[in-house]
């Protein structure tokens, strides 16, 4: 049985330092998620605090795990493809 | 309550559905191979599979479930919506690259990429299935739940209806033609619930939510030293009789041979009042009165309502055009009725109401209606919470038809493209899902018999039009979700467990083949399941599938990656104990022992076992990989 990919794939000598960027951005974004948790868990009620725009911590900080999860996403995605660029010259790798 | 099949509604979803079949014979002509069949040859644009994979995700769950769960207990069912979308952070930044770079087909071709174990390819294989039936279940069940309002026909046969077809577009063109039907449901399901939610603020605030919604009376009463009420303010009502459940008194009233149910409450100056109750009473003659009459005379009112108005700090009737930060700014200022349901038994009827209950909008706005981290809460019930929410965020990238999408593109970056597509499209989704909960909430257009229902009905007040817009959308929700999850099992049957781990030679068309009656009898599985399980909770059967596939799949996909002394029975012991440990202890939570309709205890406190069997298997995957790199010797992650 064949295992390789569907398509087959040129070099990418950019993986390795994009496994460790997105590595180091999963950490941030999970201790931001963990922080959201651990304020919902022991201290609900500060959750009602009124933080801008007479919306609350609740509020506020749901929206902005979604919005910080879209920066996130395009930082991500601007960084690994400069690295791809630099590191992939000739490559045929990044279609 | 009662629903009408609306014409508009049932030619809208006919048209849908022959377009949808329209695309799949389209794809069908053009699909020749297995490459093909499974993963659309490999050659899906990235915005496209974008939008496709907001497609498979945005399901049932959380069109319906999430906005019906907001509806129902506020800021509790948009945690939903919070945890479903950070999980998308984990397939961003660790998997959407590798795995597109190790697989074919299927998830376990990821895995087994470096070891070509049949260990791997039988537990990955089961895994896939499991998971895909633990999430086709309550897809089915949603799938029944929309048919009833939008055709007017009875749950099965909306189950039916899916599965048969999903089976047709499966088995005639799979992943191809599965991509564009998600494709065109996403795009259309955030295009239309972004309209619904813009009539939403524009529409504002009222005490009154319609001109026709029903005016629940409140009546004085005398009580005396007992409790009992003995006298009311006005006629025509004479008190029947008298029930205690749980804490509250429900009080029978009769009226012109028309028997209701009444809620002992108090009014603002702490006077006793009757507060009217929805109420469905099944008789030991075997009838079933709504509100004290049959189903048709309409007694059973759609609800939801303001009990104050709080704007600037002045208690107002309404207000209109409001900005989204307003929009719920004074919800969190105002009080809301909300409606809550209660079970007992009186003389030779059963009785299930729902009664009315003023709730703060502050504590609508943060947590803890539905998940007891605040208020009566325990060390149970707070670590539940956490186990959910870490389910929640593992459990995306673990999912077999997310996973799958990696393989219809074709590169790693496209890959990673779609995936930000993905999620700045599920993202702005599941921010409108708050303003669509909240909506459904106040406008009085809840179903209390089906919170699931709770943006349809939202649609339809501000038009039949829309509401047929949106439920057609909603059936298309299940339909492509159900069509992802197929062809993820029927891949995980022919690819891993014939080919792989049976070592049946199959040539490229015969693949295709037995895929195709793989989907078939899968299908038709789905369709049992979808029959049974009718009336379980959406949402929650679809958190349980996260914590299946979190458990089974995670550990596994991560340690591969980023741990060198993974060993292929590391993998595949990491997937067995993940899943069985996580159906294992469903089974014994408390809620499936609710559904038991047993006395005893349920021996493992938590609902959501992910805080057990995550860990669980990651420990199972060290120790088995540590006791086994000798006699494996094999190179491993890099």
């Amino acid at each position: 049985m064949d295992h390789g990919p569907a398509v087959e794939l040129g070099q990418d000598h950019a993986s390795d330092i994009k496994a460790r960027l997105g590595l180091v951005l999963f950490v941030i974004y999970g201790l931001v998620y963990a922080g959201f948790v651990v304020i919902n868990t022991l201290s609900p009620k500060t959750m009602s605090e009124t933080i801008v725009l007479g919306l609350n911590l609740a509020v506020v900080y749901g929206f902005g795990l979604i919005v910080l999860a879209i920066i996130m996403g395009l930082v991500y995605n601007a960084v690994c493809t400069r690295y791809e660029k630099q590191l992939n010259t000739g490559e045929t790798d990044s279609a | 309550m009662i629903y009408d099949a609306s014409p508009i509604a049932v030619g809208l979803f006919v048209m849908f559905v022959l377009f949808v079949l329209g695309i799949s014979f389209y794809f069908a002509r053009r699909t020749k191979d297995s490459k093909g069949y499974f993963a659309a040859g490999g050659n899906i644009h990235w915005s496209v599979n974008g939008i496709a994979f907001a497609g498979d995700y945005l399901s049932a769950a959380s069109f319906l479930g999430i906005a019906g769960m907001i509806a129902t207990v506020g800021y509790d069912g948009f945690l939903y919506s919070i945890g479903y979308l950070a999980g998308w952070i984990v397939a961003l930044f660790v998997v959407a690259e590798p795995l597109r770079r190790l697989g074919k087909y299927t998830f376990s071709d990821a895995l087994d990429a470096k070891f070509n174990s049949k260990g791997i390819q039988l537990t990955a294989g089961i895994s896939t299935l499991v998971v895909s039936i633990c999430y086709l279940i309550p897809q089915m069940v949603g799938a029944g739940a929309l048919v009833t309002p939008l055709l007017g026909l009875p749950h099965y046969v909306g189950v039916i209806m899916v599965g048969a077809i999903v089976i047709f577009i499966v088995a005639t063109a799979g992943m191809a033609s599965t991509t564009y039907v998600q494709f065109l449901k996403g795009g259309l399901l955030i295009v239309f619930s972004s309209i619904l939610v813009i009539l939403v603020l524009n529409n504002g605030f009222a005490l009154k939510p319609s001109d026709d919604y029903h005016d629940f009376e409140a009546i004085g009463a005398t009580v005396d030293e007992n409790g009992t009420v003995v006298a009311l303010a006005h006629n025509p009502y004479v008190i029947t009789t008298q029930e205690q459940a749980g804490d509250h008194t429900f009080v029978k009233l009769t009226a012109e041979g028309v028997e209701t149910w009444w809620n002992l409450d108090t009014d603002d100056s702490g006077e006793p009042v009757l507060r009217e109750t929805l109420a469905i009473v099944k008789t030991g003659d075997g009838k079933t009165l709504y509100n004290g009459a049959p189903k048709e005379d309409e007694l059973f009112y759609q609800v939801g309502h303001f009990h104050k108005i709080i704007v600037d700090g002045k208690e107002v009737e309404s207000v209109k055009g409001l900005n989204p930060a307003e929009f719920l700014s004074i919800i969190e200022d105002s009080e809301i009725v909300r409606f809550k349901q209660e079970t007992f038994s009186s003389g030779d009827e059963d009785v299930t109401l729902w009664y009315q209950t003023i709730t703060p909008g502050e504590k609508i706005m943060r947590p803890g209606l539905k998940f007891k981290v605040d208020e009566g809460s325990t060390t149970s019930s707070k670590l539940n919470f956490i186990s959910l929410m870490l389910a929640l965020f593992f459990g995306t990238s673990a999912l077999p038809h997310i996973l799958i999408r990696y393989y219809t593109v074709p590169s790693q970056t496209a890959a990673r493209k779609s995936t930000i597509v993905a999620i700045a499209a599920i993202g702005f989704f599941y921010i409108l899902t708050l303003f669509m909960g909240l909506g459904a909430m106040v406008n009085g257009v809840l179903d209390v018999e089906s919170s699931n229902m709770s943006a349809p009905l939202l649609a339809q007040y501000f038009g039949t039009a829309l509401f047929a817009i949106i439920s057609a959308i909603a059936f298309a929700t299940v339909l492509g979700t159900v069509s992802g999850l197929i062809v993820a099992s029927s891949g995980a049957v022919v690819h891993d467990l014939m080919s792989s781990f049976g070592g049946i030679k199959l040539s490229d068309s015969a693949q295709v083949r037995a895929g195709k009656i793989a989907a078939v009898v899968v299908g038709g599985f789905a369709i049992l399941l979808g029959i049974y399980f009718k009336g379980e909770n959406v949402s929650f059967l679809v958190g349980l599938a996260f914590a299946v596939a979190a458990s089974a799949n995670l550990p596994a996909i991560l340690m591969l990656l980023f741990w060198k002394k993974t060993t292929s029975k590391g993998i595949a012991a990491s997937v067995l104990v993940g899943m069985v440990s996580a159906l294992v202890l469903i089974m014994l939570s408390p809620t499936m022992y609710e559904h038991y309709s047993t006395d005893a205890t349920a021996p493992f406190p938590l609902d959501n076992p992910g805080i057990v069997s995550i860990p669980l298997s990651f420990i199972t995957l060290v120790i088995v990989s540590l006791l086994t790199q000798k006699r494996e010797n094999l190179p491993t992650a890099e």
